[in-house]
Formats: structure tokens, C-alpha cells, sequence
């Protein structure tokens, strides 16, 4: 009679004891689990296409580089017995290219030179139009600062004809004055200015939002301070406006240099003629050479490339452990 | 209404020092904008110059010898024109896929709930620092059977992890957690409160991402250069390619017939560079307002 008051009490009680506390601990995080992802599961639809995208185009070419250590021919399986390995010998090959220092040389030199303009020029103008008395000015002239950066790298690239072409506008300008046109396009002296310079042009007012954005979160009483302590503007700009975007500033120099040696190869693609391949011909320039126009050499190309992206991993990690060292900004 | 702190400037005076400071800066300011100005203009200029004047250099400050011609040969060249109704094509796909990929994916990745979410965040980011390069990302495309397919250009192009973090940072930032929780209590499920709660609160978010994503596919040649073999299937930046550059890595003789043909060629690209780029241009300083939120909230991080 106890026994079934007992159990008609439970019975009674039903949600009681089925939360699984009275099942095994094993049993019952895994139930846990598989529970919620099944809750969750119009996230997993939702992030579904990303997924597949970021696998399709980033992590299935993240497996392709396997034959950089192979005997490839396109057509061959890239991981069965049948494929003929060959270890570091393509990269032995680079190295031992003839083009492989122009090369190397080529590369930093464009991407170092192109990195001492370029970073600071759009922190000197968001501090320039920060600095501005009018807002209205402050605006319009950032609208133009920001306008070039919507040109496509061949239009940059056929404005630079048009300016510094064989019959563009400074050789015209020269010829009518009786001088003798000068070839920018086909010699090596005027490579690295013509596209460093108009890189810079087109970016830096792109590049001078995010700062001018960091800028004006500044907090107006420290400027009132600043002030009150007899502080010029310039002081100001030093002693104010430069340390609140310091954690910015680091933030893009260490993402700038992880991506230092992968710069531009589009455009100087677009740039190189037979006169000045001599400075223009980048590692990317030549992977794309090699792997897809002639008589296309997959492994080699492959190989090469694999050692530009470790050499831009090297320099990020190195550029965020120094940034961890001597400030409190990194991105790890 | 709070009124706005004003720092007086007449309580203290104004320094020659500090005088001299915001004349150089306006000054400098000016040139920068100068510099940036005229090489659009002498453009706009040029391509409605006699091409002779053009080519004599006599065209420095203002239109010689007006003339339209220029724009009546471009209006016959049937690849510009079907470029540009490809670039639209290839852009307006891109700029729809692209936000039914980022834009639900960018919400689930800000909810705090979500099972696994460390791994995924590592999953979206490795391939932003190491990729397998150019090569392997061709041969991928070619075992899809996209090669001299429009999806080559597109498909790509429609995930920017960039701009997933982007979206995410604005879920983060702007859709208020009491509000979802609301909608949660009233019984709504997760997809339900996605398209009735969330999207409604996103405009701001789908116009920046549709405005990068557009401009992105807009300006881009290279995928569609080693992609696509079909002449008819250009994109407008691969026609520019041949009209703008092609032409100049031949070495210039001297003699009559090169500077006639540079005369027409130079004026056709004078043409064809406004041709392509005044819509973006003009368009972009409505849009700037959005850009601008746009990185603002890109820079917002916790």
C-alpha cells in the first residue's frame, strides 16, 4: 500500500526527476549538447553559405598547396600513392633562380618604400583636418581627399598614361617647349615613384576616415585643458590628439606590415612593360607568370607562393609580438 | 535641448604661434586638395579638348577647341557597352549574394549563445592571414568547372571576412539584447527574430555592406582576367584594360602614323576613363555618410 501511494505521488509529479539528475554524468552531457545544438540550429542554417564559401574558395586552395612539394602535372591527384613527392625541391629551384634576389629585392623595396609614405600620410591629414577650425571645410575637403579612392586600379593605372605616357600630358607639355619626351613608362628609374606615389594618392583620404573617426571621439575636456594649461595647437595635436589614436595607429601598422609583402601585384601587373621589368617584377607577378600564362609550371608557382604567404605570416607575428612588447596594443 | 560646450575663443587670445600654425595648415590642406582636384579635372578637361591641342600640350587649364567627338566614338564601341552591362550584372549578383551570406551569418556569430563559437571565429579568421595562393585558388575553380563562367568572377567575391566582422561589430553594438529577449519571451523563434526583429533594426549595416560589396566587384579585373576567355563575357575594367594599357607597353617609334594613332587612342581614353568612373565618383558623396558609419562601426570593438 506504501509502495503505491508512493509511486501514484510520483506519478502525480512527472516533470519532477526527468531532468535527467537521476540519469549517468555521460549520458547526460551529451544529451545536453546534442540539445543545444539542436536549439541552435537556425544559426548553423544561417552561417551555412559563409561556411561553405570561406571552405570553397579559402581552405580547399589551403590543401592545393600540397603540390608545391610535388611532381604536378595539372590533372594529377594531389594526395594518392600515385602522387610523386619531391620534397623541398621547388623551393631549392627558387632560390637558386636567377630572378630570385631582383626578385626578393623588388618586392620589399616597393613594399617598404611604399609603406614609409603611406602609413603616415593619413594620420599627418586626419590630424591636419582635425585640426581645422571649420567643420564644413573639415568635411568637404576630407569628401575630396576621399573621391579617388572609388578610381579602379586600370583607370589609375590609364590615368598614369595619360599623365606620364609617351604622349601624355608632362611629355606634351615638354615637347612644347621644345624639350624631348621622356619614357616613364619604359624606364626602370620612374617605376617605384609613378606607383607608390599614385597609390598614395588614391588611398590616403580612404585610409584618413578611420583615424579621423578615432579622433573625433576625443574627449572635448581634455582639449579645454589642454588649453587652459597654455598649450599651443600644435602641442595640442602631440600631447592630445596623437595619444588617443596610438591604439588605432598600432592596430593598422601591425596589419600593415603582416600584409607588407603581398602588396600590389595587380597593379603592377598592369604597370609592367618590357622596359621596366627590371624593378617591376614582383613574386606575385612572377607566381602568376609562371602558373598561368606560357608553358605553366603549377608546382613551382605554387611553391613560390607558399613562401611569399610564410614570409607575410613571419613578419605579422613578429610586427604583433613587438607590438605586445612595447605597448599594450596587438591583435593577439 | 543640451546646449553644446563652447570653448570661448575670445576669453583667451589667440598666439602669432597658433596663428601661424592654422594658416600653414589650411595652406597644406588646400595643396593636398589641389593635387588631388586637377588631375580629375585636366581628365574632364582633355576628353573634351581638340585632340591636336591635347597632344601640342596646349591643354593645361581649360578645354581647347571644345569638341564631342570623343564621346560619339564611344558611344560606338559595342565592347564598352557591353562591359558595362556586365560589370552591372556581375555587381548587382554579387551585391544580393553577398548580403544573404554575410549578413545572417555576421548575427549568428554576434549572438553570445552560440555552440562552438570560438572554433568558428578561428575558422573565418586563418584564412584572412594564410591562404593557399594564387595557383591552388585557380586549379579549385577549375574542378568546380567555373572557368569562363560568370560564378568565377562572382563567387568569390560575395564573403569578405572583413565585412563579417563588420556586421558582427554592429549586431554587437546596436541591436539592444532586452529586445531580443523580448521577442524570445513573446515566442518567436530564432529565424523569426532574424527577419521581424533584426532586419528591420539593419539598415544602416546592409547599406555599407552593399556599398563595399558593390564597389569591390565594380573595380575588380584580375579574377575576371584569368577566369574568363569569352570576350563577350568582359566585364567593363577588362575592356578599359586593353583601351587604357595595352597600348602603351609598345615601344613609340617616331614618325607620323604612331602619333596619329596615340592622337585617337589618348582620346578615347580620355573618353572612357570618365565614361567608367563618373558614376561611382558622383555617386559617392551621397553614399559617404554611409561609408563613414560604415568604418566607425568597424573600428567599435568591445
Amino acid at each position: 500500500m506504501a509502495k503505491d501511494k508512493g509511486s501514484s505521488a510520483s506519478a502525480s509529479l512527472p516533470l519532477l526527476g526527468k531532468r535527467g539528475s537521476t540519469q549517468s554524468p555521460d549520458k547526460s552531457k551529451w544529451t545536453q549538447r546534442m540539445k543545444k545544438l539542436r536549439e541552435n540550429y537556425p544559426y548553423f542554417v544561417m552561417l551555412l553559405p559563409a561556411l561553405l564559401v570561406v571552405f570553397l574558395f579559402n581552405y580547399l586552395p589551403i590543401y592545393g598547396v600540397l603540390i608545391a612539394f610535388q611532381d604536378f602535372m595539372p590533372g594529377d591527384p594531389i594526395f594518392s600513392k600515385y602522387t610523386r613527392w619531391i620534397g623541398f625541391q621547388n623551393f631549392i629551384r627558387f632560390f637558386q633562380d636567377v630572378q630570385f634576389w631582383p626578385l626578393m629585392k623588388n618586392t620589399f623595396l616597393l613594399c617598404v618604400f611604399g609603406f614609409i609614405i603611406g602609413f603616415p600620410l593619413p594620420i599627418l591629414i586626419a590630424l591636419m583636418l582635425n585640426a581645422l577650425k571649420g567643420r564644413k571645410a573639415a568635411k568637404y575637403l576630407q569628401t575630396i581627399y576621399t573621391a579617388p579612392h572609388f578610381i579602379s586600379l586600370v583607370v589609375m593605372v590609364g590615368m598614369l598614361t595619360l599623365f606620364f605616357g609617351r604622349y601624355g600630358l608632362v611629355n606634351n607639355i615638354i615637347a612644347g617647349m621644345g624639350g624631348e619626351r621622356f619614357s616613364y613608362f619604359l624606364e626602370s628609374s620612374a617605376f617605384r615613384p609613378m606607383y607608390i606615389l599614385s597609390s598614395n594618392w588614391q588611398d590616403f583620404g580612404w585610409s584618413a576616415i578611420i583615424y579621423i573617426a578615432a579622433l573625433s571621439g576625443v574627449d572635448p575636456g581634455l582639449h579645454e585643458a589642454a588649453i587652459v594649461d597654455g598649450a599651443t595647437r600644435f602641442q595640442r595635436i602631440i600631447h592630445v590628439d596623437l595619444p588617443a589614436i596610438m591604439p588605432m595607429v598600432s592596430v593598422m601598422l601591425i596589419m600593415s606590415i603582416g600584409g607588407l609583402m603581398g602588396v600590389g601585384y595587380e597593379k603592377a601587373l598592369l604597370m609592367q612593360t618590357d622596359g621596366n621589368l627590371g624593378v617591376s617584377e614582383l613574386i606575385a607577378t612572377y607566381v602568376y607568370k609562371q602558373g598561368l600564362t606560357g608553358v605553366p609550371d603549377q608546382a613551382y608557382a605554387t611553391a613560390i607562393g607558399l613562401f611569399n604567404s610564410v614570409i607575410n605570416v613571419i613578419l605579422l607575428i613578429i610586427a604583433n609580438t613587438t607590438s605586445k612588447k612595447f605597448s599594450e596594443n596587438s591583435l593577439w | 535641448m543640451a546646449k553644446k560646450m563652447k570653448v570661448s575663443n575670445h576669453a583667451i587670445k589667440e598666439t602669432t604661434g597658433d596663428k601661424v600654425f592654422y594658416a600653414v595648415n589650411v595652406l597644406l590642406l588646400g595643396l593636398m586638395a589641389l593635387i588631388v582636384i586637377y588631375p580629375l579635372y585636366f581628365i574632364i578637361i582633355a576628353s573634351i579638348s581638340d585632340p591636336d591641342a591635347v597632344l601640342g600640350g596646349e591643354v593645361i587649364l581649360y578645354p581647347v577647341k571644345v569638341t564631342f567627338s570623343g564621346f560619339k566614338k564611344i558611344l560606338e564601341r559595342t565592347d564598352v557597352w557591353r562591359g558595362y552591362l556586365n560589370t552591372i550584372i556581375y555587381t548587382v549578383i554579387t551585391a544580393v549574394l553577398a548580403l544573404v551570406v554575410t549578413i545572417p551569418a555576421g548575427w549568428a556569430l554576434s549572438r553570445k549563445n552560440l555552440p562552438g563559437k570560438k572554433l568558428l571565429m578561428i575558422y573565418f579568421i586563418i584564412p584572412m592571414f594564410f591562404g593557399g595562393g594564387l595557383i591552388p585558388f585557380y586549379n579549385v575553380m577549375s574542378q568546380l568547372r567555373l572557368i569562363n563562367t560568370i560564378w568565377a568572377v562572382i563567387l568569390p567575391a560575395i564573403l569578405s571576412v572583413w565585412n563579417l566582422f563588420m556586421v558582427r561589430t554592429f549586431f554587437e553594438a546596436n541591436i539592444p539584447e532586452g529586445l531580443v529577449e523580448a521577442a524570445r519571451i513573446d515566442g518567436a523563434g530564432k529565424f523569426r527574430i532574424f527577419f521581424s526583429v533584426v532586419l528591420p533594426l539593419s539598415k544602416a549595416i546592409l547599406a555599407v555592406m552593399a556599398l563595399y560589396y558593390a564597389v569591390g566587384q565594380w573595380n575588380s579585373y584580375f579574377n575576371a582576367m584569368i577566369f574568363l576567355q569569352d570576350e563577350k563575357l568582359y566585364p567593363l575594367q577588362l575592356v578599359l584594360k586593353e583601351i587604357l594599357i595595352a597600348s602603351e607597353s609598345t615601344m613609340g617609334g617616331s614618325g607620323e602614323t604612331i602619333l596619329e594613332q596615340y592622337r585617337l587612342a589618348n582620346q578615347i581614353k580620355y573618353v572612357s576613363v570618365i565614361v567608367s568612373s563618373a558614376p561611382v565618383i558622383m555617386l559617392y558623396p551621397f553614399v559617404q555618410k554611409y561609408f563613414n558609419q560604415g568604418v566607425m562601426m568597424g573600428s567599435l570593438k568591445e
